[in-house]
């Protein structure tokens, strides 16, 4: 199995929420709902202040409380690449996913299921990029396999500093801010 | 100094998780309250007292089945895929509490039924033989009875466990994240059942047997509440930030008057002179410690859902 995972080069983020339209597009993310959005964490004390500009997204952990916690065994990791999905027929509200998630990444689709980024798994299965990481116009996004020591994200992530989104919480995120 | 600006606006998450409403707790609420009675009127039918058509034990557990399925409803109210509520029933996730609680529930039922048949009420007599017939073999075995007596108190303490393990396992709400959520609740849950018992029941003894455990079960839900809280404050910073939410923020006059003042305190002050002779028993305390009892699951569900890894302040 892959363990498809995202690097994000915030030093090249400038939040112009692209991602986040592009996301709501392609999959039809019903209106006042985010699959993806921008984060902005301001950091120090004036005059020395740090700025870092984040999208983000489903952390597709690879120890998923989300998963867990499922009664029905409507959210799962996919067996080919490790990405959490929801099998809507399967999933009845329960909402336990939702409180389950440190990173507040899921919702309530108004259809009553629960739902969340997919890495646009349809479109990866033919070989393409997530609609976010395709649009970005400063390419601050890269996409793919981080057991794959040759990948792009793989040597990103061995070349660049970077860090993970709350790593305390146990749950092994596959999104990395190369900082 | 620390600011995060987000973009994102879903409903019930932002800007504060809010996605259980009133069903969750009142749910939580009359599990653990039928949990208490399956143990009170296990207790009772253990000791033979079932024979008395004026205790307890004879009724509780045909009030308990109308409580538990109330609290049924209310959790299939909460689910906002309703159609899909049989999915429950045809998986078993053996790392999903909700998974086990969907199917305690469904062992719950039986053993309920099973006390009722230990003593089949004047009026439902004769309406269904094979009751008639499983109830006179379980009278003419006084270990059967026995076992219908132990079986109701361990699936009532699994039912009881249930209701904080539940909460307990959701790791990213750092108020719920305590070992001691589902000893606070299960005693709670006996605690209310012994009041509801107390309130109801029209025998003095059984009345008088009711208040002295409940002032038990006070006493020792006032010193599982003092774990719950020390054990978060003697926790990481995310958890100290989650407790002071119920010790001094905007769920602390709730918490500190309705379920420590007037849902603990004052009924275990009123039921101790009541024991002691000093008063007359009467519904107050028992109706103060029932409310008590639901008003905590509203606070540790709603402050709980506040709660978050990385915004739990006040």
């Amino acid at each position: 199995m892959a363990r498809f995972g995202m690097v994000i080069d915030t030093a090249k983020c400038v939040g112009c929420m692209d991602c986040v339209v592009a996301c709501k597009t392609e999959n039809n993310v019903p209106e006042g709902y985010n699959r993806d959005w921008i984060e902005q964490d301001v950091n120090g004390r004036y005059p020395t202040l740090t700025m870092e500009i984040r999208s983000e997204r489903c952390n597709q952990c690879s120890n998923p409380p989300c998963v867990s916690c499922c009664p029905t065994g409507a959210s799962h990791v996919h067996e080919i690449s490790g990405v959490v999905l929801v099998t809507k027929d399967e999933c009845i509200g329960c909402k336990a996913c939702v409180a389950s998630c440190p990173y507040d990444a899921r919702f309530i689709h108004p259809d009553g299921y629960a739902d969340k980024c997919t890495f646009c798994i349809h479109r990866v299965e033919k070989g393409f990029d997530p609609a976010c990481v395709s649009v970005c116009p400063t390419h601050c996004m890269y996409f793919g396999d981080l057991d794959d020591p040759h990948s792009q994200v793989s040597r990103l992530l061995s070349s660049r500093k970077h860090h993970s989104l709350m790593p305390e919480a146990g749950t092994r995120p596959n999104i990395f801010y190369l900082t | 100094m620390n600011e995060l600006t987000i973009t994102r606006t879903n409903p019930q998450i932002d800007p504060s998780l809010h996605i259980w409403g009133w069903e969750i707790p009142v749910y939580l609420f009359l599990g653990g309250l039928v949990a208490g009675i399956m143990i009170i009127s296990g207790y009772f039918i253990f000791k033979g007292r079932h024979k008395h058509s004026y205790f307890s034990c004879f009724y509780l557990p045909h009030i308990s089945l109308v409580l538990l399925s109330a609290g049924m409803f209310a959790l299939f109210l909460d689910l906002e895929h309703k159609l899909y509520v049989w999915r429950l029933f045809t998986t078993f996730k053996i790392s999903s509490p909700m998974s086990w609680g969907s199917w305690i529930l469904i062992l719950v039922y039986p053993t309920l039924l099973a006390t009722t048949l230990t003593r089949i009420p004047p009026s439902f007599q004769n309406l269904i033989k094979i009751f008639d017939k499983i109830s006179a073999f379980i009278n003419q075995h006084p270990t059967a009875v026995k076992n219908v007596g132990v079986l109701s108190m361990i699936v009532g303490a699994i039912l009881g466990m249930y209701t904080g393990v539940l909460l307990s396992a959701l790791g990213a709400r750092p108020l719920w994240s305590s070992s001691v959520l589902w000893v606070l609740f299960l005693t709670s849950g006996l605690s209310a059942a012994a009041a509801f018992v107390h309130m109801i029941t029209d025998d003095m003894y059984e009345r008088e047997l009711l208040a002295k455990a409940d002032n038990g079960f006070l006493i020792f839900e006032l010193i599982v509440l003092a774990q719950f809280i020390i054990g978060l404050l003697s926790s990481t910073q995310m958890h100290q930030n989650a407790v002071h939410l119920i010790l001094t923020g905007p769920f602390a006059a709730v918490f500190w008057v309705f379920v420590v003042g007037l849902g603990i305190v004052i009924p275990l002050v009123i039921q101790l002179l009541a024991v002691n002779h000093k008063v007359q028993h009467t519904p107050v305390a028992p109706i103060l410690v029932i409310t008590g009892g639901l008003i905590l699951r509203f606070v540790i569900l709603y402050a709980g859902q506040y709660s978050h890894w990385t915004s739990a302040s006040l």
